[in-house]
């Protein structure tokens, strides 16, 4: 075969290697999000939505949806491609990855390619719990799915150097519970943040996350609190800022090579 | 002379400002196998890192099979199989399955026939449904070699192949590398074990501080300065040397009952018949004769030392 241009089978050796990875944690990968889906519906649908039956002319239930599966696509993306670059750092099988004919793009294609798919199926997995519970309608479907998988690769982006950077399995959980939680919370993700007084509604608009839930939102009823154009030109802004840090990365060997 | 990795000038200092090379330039014949030889911390791993990309060089370029490791790092790195000293593996894994990993990863396509005739090669066909994790040090050992060969390298890099490696794996191991060489593979292993280097190379680098001391081939470096020495135990203590024994310049030790005689070996006449037939004429008797031959190892421990500075 001809490694000269690219590296193919490389890349989907690693690919299915993650892939394997999840499969051997099938049933817990999948229980995990039915269950907290299903929690989440218990708590805010029941006890809270039976007094805020709707936002912005849509169905409390429903309006959450597009939020909960951000807040596991998010964490989902993150663990998964963090650990699975940190993992062949911590056992030092990172060797076999940096001596082989790949280039830095391919090595990153396979781990963040795997990591997205399977955040990707978690969500969706979500998209159908929720649906047990109530009536989602998704106006823009392809437009749904295309933004979840381009968020997926952003933040599995992210969660790639977190990855590289993190010294500690400790440090890997670092990022997602003190920064990426917090904001997705206060980021709309369960309400509209046109319900916050000022100026916390404005001090909002500072927080990236209001953007990227926001424009997923859009893609299922169609309104956000956001232009939907905004919403897209913020998460390619963040998608290229992961790509140029991985690029420095790679470029300087950071905790990659000595 | 052909070359299959060219080293020229490389250098490398690390974050901290340790000077771990210090401007080696080595050439590696095709099909051979090369020892490369030094204490810990001599630069050993530091070198064969920077030959297969796993540490970025401060200086020098190296050529492998005529590509430059940094410009056009695929074709270089693809020739290459590297057995890293420590014993890193996946846990969960089946043995089977890293192994056609490797080959893929290197952008080989499967070769389920291939991956058997490795495995059993190493006497791991027995286990290869089995997860890394359940399989001794040995075991894991023969693992990564068989994942270094999974895509049929030219060129294998053994880092430390045998330490504390068992017996029968070490006897395995070298019928592997010779057997590799039959096939054309070119084979660069760095030991600190002399005989290992003595026994298995046919050319030894001996590296010490950052630095290529010498290059030689093993046969060459032990005619040079190999040299043997008898020890004649004798049934009587002697007081002094005869004089009659003057020609031989032996060393009387042992509260005289030991005649030490060094020679070299590899010389047309070594003197021990006559050293012998006058011991007989003077009445001498002795009870034993011991030769030993020196070693890569008094070699090297000389080498070392005459080099550190006074």
């Amino acid at each position: 075969m001809n490694i000269q241009r690219i590296n193919a089978r490389g890349i989907w050796s690693i690919y299915r290697f993650e892939m394997h990875r999840f499969k051997r944690t099938l049933w817990t990968g999948l229980a995990v999000p039915v269950i907290t889906t299903s929690l989440y519906f218990v708590v805010f649908g029941t006890a809270i939505g039976s007094r805020m039956t709707e936002i912005n002319g849509i169905d409390y239930g429903s309006f959450i949806v597009p939020g909960l599966m951000m807040l596991s696509l998010f964490n989902e993306s993150i663990f998964n491609a963090s650990f699975g670059i940190h993992m062949p750092r911590f056992t030092g099988t990172i060797y076999e990855l940096l001596s082989a004919p790949l280039s830095a793009f391919e090595t990153v294609l396979g781990f963040v390619g795997a990591a997205a798919t399977k955040a990707t199926i978690v969500a969706l997995v979500i998209l159908l719990t929720a649906n047990l519970f109530v009536d989602v309608r998704v106006e823009h479907p392809f437009l749904m799915f295309a933004y979840l998988v381009l968020v997926a690769v952003t933040f599995c982006l992210f969660g790639f150097i977190i990855g590289i950077w993190a010294k500690g399995f400790e440090q890997l959980q670092i990022i997602p519970l003190l920064i990426v939680t917090p904001l997705t919370f206060l980021g709309g993700a369960f309400y509209s943040i046109d319900m916050l007084p000022e100026p916390w509604r404005t001090i909002t608009l500072f927080n990236p996350v209001v953007y990227l839930i926001n424009g997923f939102r859009w893609t299922f009823f169609g309104t956000a609190d956001v232009a939907v154009g905004i919403s897209l030109a913020a998460t390619a802004a963040f998608l290229l800022a992961c790509l140029v840090a991985i690029w420095w990365i790679f470029r300087t060997g950071y905790r990659l090579k000595a | 002379m052909q070359s299959i990795i060219s080293i020229k000038g490389i250098e490398k200092t690390y974050a901290g400002g340790f000077r771990a090379l210090k401007g080696v330039d080595l050439d590696i014949r095709r099909g051979e196998i090369f020892a490369l030889l030094g204490p810990n911390g001599a630069g050993k791993t530091t070198l064969i890192s920077i030959i297969c990309g796993l540490v970025n060089a401060t200086a020098g370029s190296i050529s492998v099979d005529g590509h430059d490791i940094v410009r056009n790092y695929r074709q270089a790195r693809a020739t290459i199989g590297l057995v890293p000293q420590e014993l890193h593996t996946d846990a969960f894994e089946r043995v089977r399955d890293t192994v056609a990993f490797s080959r893929g990863l290197f952008g080989h396509a499967p070769d389920a026939a291939l991956v058997e005739r490795i495995l059993r090669d190493l006497t791991l066909w027995d286990k290869r449904d089995a997860q890394i994790k359940e399989l001794s040090g040995g075991m894991k050992r023969r693992v990564m070699i068989a994942k270094a060969l999974a895509h049929e390298p030219r060129i294998l890099f053994l880092d430390e192949p045998t330490a504390g490696v068992d017996v029968e794996l070490r006897r395995d191991m070298w019928g592997l590398v010779r057997a590799l060489r039959d096939t054309g593979v070119t084979i660069i292993l760095t030991t600190h074990y002399i005989e290992e280097a003595e026994e298995m190379a046919d050319r030894v680098g001996v590296i010490n501080n950052g630095e290529l001391v010498l290059v030689e081939d093993t046969s060459a470096l032990m005619k040079k300065l190999g040299t043997k020495e008898l020890t004649v135990l004798l049934a009587e203590p002697l007081a002094a040397l005869p004089p009659e024994l003057a020609d031989w310049r032996l060393e009387l030790n042992a509260d005289g009952r030991e005649l030490r005689y060094v020679f070299d070996r590899h010389a047309d006449r070594t003197g021990i018949p006559s050293l012998l037939a006058r011991l007989r004429d003077l009445g001498i008797a002795f009870t034993d004769l011991n030769t030993r031959q020196s070693s890569l190892e008094d070699i090297f421990v000389s080498l070392v030392s005459d080099r550190r500075p006074a």
